[in-house]
C-alpha cells in the first residue's frame, strides 16, 4: 500500500541568496499545494527611506541585496532623475550600461558555476564540484573576477559599489584603467564562449510552461536601464504606468507581498528578458544561443541556465562595446537641483525588473519609495512551476524528488534578501492598547 | 587523514544583504585553497549542507530582528568554539537599526497591507548584544582581504591584523589628497573606522562612514568643522545616521544634531 500523503519539505534552502524554505504536499497521487516561503526577517527600506535626502537612495537601497546592489543603485537614480527632471546621457549613460555589464557577468556566473551547475553534475556545491571538475569551476572563477574587476573599477568595490549618484559617477575611468580592463574581458570571452557549449550539454528535464513574461523592452539595445514594459500578451506601456497595471498582494496563508499583472502570474528575469528581446543580442550571444539549441524564446525554466550563460557573453561583448568607443565626458556628473515631484524606473537587475518609485517633496527629501524586486514578481510562478511539475516525478524517491524541487526553485535563482517584504510570517495574536 | 583533522567553518545569516558571507565567494583566486585548508562545513549561500556536531569557527553575518534570531545567536553559540562576526550588520545592527530610533509598528504598517503577519523585534541589535563573540570585523561591505587575514589569524591562533585607526591614515597611506581641505567635500574619514582602503576620496568623494566608528573619535570636532562647510544640522544628522547608526559614538553624534 502506497502512502496516501507525502510532503516534500526542505526547511533552508541551500544556493539561494537569503533565507527561503518550500513545502509541497502530495495526497493520493495528486500535489494539493506548493509553497515557498521566505523567512528573510523584514528590514522596512521603504519606510526608513521616509525623510532621507533624494541623494542617499543609491547609496542606502543598494544594501537591500549584496548581490545586485548596482540594479538598486540604477534603478533608484533613474527614478530619482525621473523625479528631478534630468536626463543622464553620452559617456556617462554609457558607463552605466558598463557598470551593470559587470554586475550581470559577476551575478550570473556566481550562479551559473557555483550555484545551478551543481545540481546538473551532482554535487552539493561548487566546492565538492571542484574535486572532479577543477578546471571548469577555477574558469567560472577567472569569469566571474572579470565581472567583478568591472564593478570594482567604474563603482569603486564589488559589492555595495561606492561611485554611483544621482546625475552621474564621482570619478570617471582613465583611458588607461579602461584599456586595461578590455583586455582582461578579452582573455576571459572564451570561457564565456565555452560556458554556453558546457550548460547546453547537461541534461534538463523536459518541462516547459506557457508563461507570461514580463522585461523591458528598447528600441535599439538589449535592456539595462531603460525601455518600455512589455509582455509576450501584448502589455507595452511607459514604466511610469506600471502601477496601474501590476499590484502587490499580500497573501493570508503565510508569505507576504506577491506581485501580479492584471491579477495574473507572470515571470521576469533571463527566461523573459531573452524571449523577449532575443533580437537585440549581440551576434556571437545569438549565434551561441542557437548553437545551444536555444530558439528565439525559452520557456523551460531549468534552461534558464544556458540562457545566463548567453547573457553573460553578451554582456561582454556589449561592455567590450563600451570601452572601445568610450570618449571621456567633460564632467562626472551633470547638476542636480531638489524639487518635488514623483519619478519611476525599471531597470534589468540579473534577476529581472526591478521597479522603484519614490515621491519627493521640494527640498528634496523622500516622502514616499515603493521598491518592486525582481522575486517579489516570480514567487508566484515558483510555486506553480513546484505545483505543475512534482504530479509528474511522484515515482522518484523521497530525496530525488526533494533535489528535484530545490532545483526548480533554484532555476530562478532567487534573490531572497532583496525581498525585504515576501516572508514567511507567522501569525501573532496581538491586541493593540 | 590530514583532511580529517581540518578546521570546520560555518557561516549563519541574520537580517542582512548577503553581501558579506557573498565576500568569501568574491576570493575567487582564493577559494580553492581556503576550502583546501577549511572544511567549509555549513554555509547555505554556497552548499547544502547540514549543521552537525561542533564548528571551529563560526562566521556570523546579519543582525538580531526576531525573537526567533535571538534563540538562534544562543544555539550556534554554543556549537562553536570562535564566533567573528562579518560586517556592519552584525557589529551594530546594520541600517535595519534604524528602527530602533522609530516606531516598528508604524514602519510595519508602511510597508505591509497586513502588519499583523509580521513577526518582529523592535530593535535591530548586534550579535555582541545577544552573545560574547571573539572578534568584529566592521564594514558595510566588510574587505575581503581584512577577511582572509581574520580567518587565517585566528586559525593560526594569533590576534589578526586589522587596525583600529581612521580613515584619514589610510589616506595618507595611499597618498589621496584629502577632500575636505583641498575641495571643502563633506568626510566622515577622521571618525571612521580603517579598513576600505579609504575609497571613497579615492573617487573624489567623501567617506559616509561604513566601516562605524574608528576606536576613541572625536566626532564632535568633525560636526562643527561640517557645519562650517555649510552642512546643515539635519544633513549632518543623516550623515551618522547609515549603516552603523547605532553604534554608539554615532548615535550620539545624531542625537546632537537631530530628532
Amino acid at each position: 500500500m502506497a502512502r496516501k500523503t507525502r510532503t516534500i519539505k526542505v526547511d533552508y534552502l541551500a544556493r539561494v541568496e537569503g533565507e527561503g524554505a518550500f513545502k509541497v504536499v502530495v495526497r493520493d497521487g495528486a500535489v494539493q499545494s506548493a509553497e515557498l516561503s521566505i523567512f528573510e526577517p523584514p528590514r522596512f527600506f521603504e519606510a526608513f527611506m521616509r525623510g532621507r535626502a533624494f541623494s542617499e537612495a543609491p547609496d542606502i537601497t543598494a544594501r537591500i541585496c549584496g548581490i545586485c546592489p548596482v540594479a538598486y543603485q540604477m534603478s533608484s537614480v533613474h527614478a530619482m532623475e525621473d523625479a528631478l527632471g534630468i536626463t543622464v546621457g553620452g559617456p556617462l549613460r554609457e558607463l552605466r550600461r558598463l557598470l551593470y555589464c559587470g554586475e550581470w557577468i559577476e551575478s550570473h556566473v556566481l550562479h551559473v558555476y557555483m550555484l545551478h551547475a551543481p545540481d546538473f553534475l551532482g554535487y552539493a556545491g561548487a566546492i565538492d564540484m571542484a574535486r572532479d571538475h577543477g578546471e571548469i569551476v577555477k574558469k567560472g572563477l577567472a569569469l566571474k573576477k572579470a565581472g567583478n574587476d568591472i564593478v570594482n573599477l567604474v563603482g569603486g568595490r564589488e559589492i555595495h559599489p561606492i561611485n554611483v549618484r544621482v546625475g552621474g559617477f564621482y570619478r570617471i575611468p582613465g583611458k588607461r584603467e579602461l584599456a586595461d580592463l578590455g583586455e582582461t574581458l578579452k582573455s576571459v570571452r572564451d570561457i564565456a564562449v565555452d560556458t554556453v557549449k558546457l550548460v547546453a550539454g547537461f541534461d534538463f528535464p523536459d518541462r516547459s510552461r506557457d508563461y507570461t513574461f514580463v522585461a523591458l523592452r528598447h528600441p535599439d539595445e538589449y535592456p539595462f536601464n531603460e525601455g518600455r514594459v512589455v509582455s509576450n500578451r501584448g502589455l507595452d506601456i511607459r514604466v511610469a504606468d506600471y502601477d496601474r497595471h501590476f499590484e502587490e498582494v499580500h497573501v493570508a496563508r503565510s508569505t507576504a507581498l506577491q506581485s501580479r499583472l492584471h491579477g495574473g502570474s507572470y515571470l521576469v528575469g533571463p527566461l523573459a528578458r531573452y524571449s523577449l528581446n532575443f533580437d537585440r543580442l549581440a551576434p556571437a550571444a545569438r549565434e551561441a544561443a542557437r548553437d545551444a539549441g536555444l530558439g528565439t524564446t525559452c520557456t523551460n525554466p531549468f534552461q534558464s541556465i544556458i540562457v545566463r550563460s548567453v547573457e553573460v557573453l553578451h554582456a561582454i561583448d556589449e561592455a567590450l562595446r563600451i570601452i572601445e568607443t568610450f570618449e571621456q565626458p567633460d564632467r562626472p556628473s551633470v547638476d542636480v537641483v531638489p524639487r518635488a515631484g514623483i519619478g519611476h524606473a525599471a531597470t534589468e537587475a540579473p534577476r529581472g525588473l526591478l521597479y522603484h518609485r519614490y515621491r519627493l517633496e521640494e527640498d528634496g527629501s523622500i516622502a514616499e519609495a515603493r521598491i518592486v524586486p525582481p522575486t517579489s514578481q516570480n514567487q508566484p510562478s515558483i510555486e506553480e512551476d513546484l505545483r505543475d511539475y512534482v504530479g509528474g516525478w511522484l515515482d522518484l524517491d523521497d530525496e530525488a524528488l526533494q533535489h528535484r524541487c530545490e532545483q526548480t526553485v533554484r532555476n530562478y535563482d532567487p534573490c531572497i534578501s532583496c525581498s525585504t517584504h515576501f516572508l514567511k510570517l507567522e501569525r501573532i495574536e496581538e491586541t493593540s492598547g | 587523514m590530514a583532511k580529517a583533522s581540518r578546521p570546520r567553518l560555518a557561516v549563519w545569516k541574520f537580517a542582512s544583504c548577503d553581501g558579506c558571507q557573498l565576500s568569501l565567494l568574491d576570493c575567487e583566486d582564493e577559494l580553492l585553497a581556503v576550502a583546501d585548508a577549511i572544511d567549509i562545513a555549513y554555509f547555505m549561500e554556497a552548499t547544502r549542507g547540514r549543521i552537525s556536531g561542533r564548528y571551529d569557527l563560526s562566521l556570523v553575518e546579519g543582525s538580531i530582528t526576531t525573537p526567533h534570531d535571538a534563540e538562534r545567536i544562543r544555539d550556534i553559540r554554543r556549537i562553536s568554539d570562535v564566533v567573528i562576526t562579518i560586517g556592519a550588520c552584525a557589529t551594530s545592527g546594520g541600517i535595519q537599526a534604524l528602527r530602533n530610533f522609530a516606531d516598528v509598528r508604524e514602519y510595519t504598517s508602511i510597508v505591509y497591507a497586513r502588519p499583523d503577519y509580521i513577526s518582529t523585534l523592535a530593535t535591530s541589535t548586534a550579535i555582541a548584544d545577544h552573545i560574547r563573540v571573539e572578534f568584529e570585523l566592521r564594514g558595510c561591505p566588510i574587505n575581503k582581504r581584512q577577511l582572509l587575514e581574520v580567518v587565517s589569524a585566528y586559525l593560526a591562533g594569533r590576534k589578526p591584523v586589522t587596525p583600529a585607526h581612521s580613515v584619514c591614515v589610510e589616506c595618507k597611506l595611499r597618498g589621496t589628497v584629502c577632500v575636505m581641505v583641498a575641495h571643502g567635500t563633506p568626510c566622515l574619514g577622521p571618525v571612521t573606522h580603517a579598513g576600505c582602503g579609504a575609497l571613497c576620496p579615492s573617487y573624489n568623494r567623501g567617506c559616509y562612514g561604513c566601516f562605524g566608528p574608528m576606536e576613541t573619535p572625536n566626532a564632535p570636532a568633525l560636526s562643527q568643522h561640517l557645519a562650517e562647510l555649510g552642512m546643515e544640522d539635519r544633513a549632518i544628522a543623516r550623515l551618522y545616521s547609515t549603516f552603523n547608526a547605532d553604534a554608539e559614538p554615532f548615535r550620539e553624534e545624531r542625537e546632537r544634531h537631530g530628532p
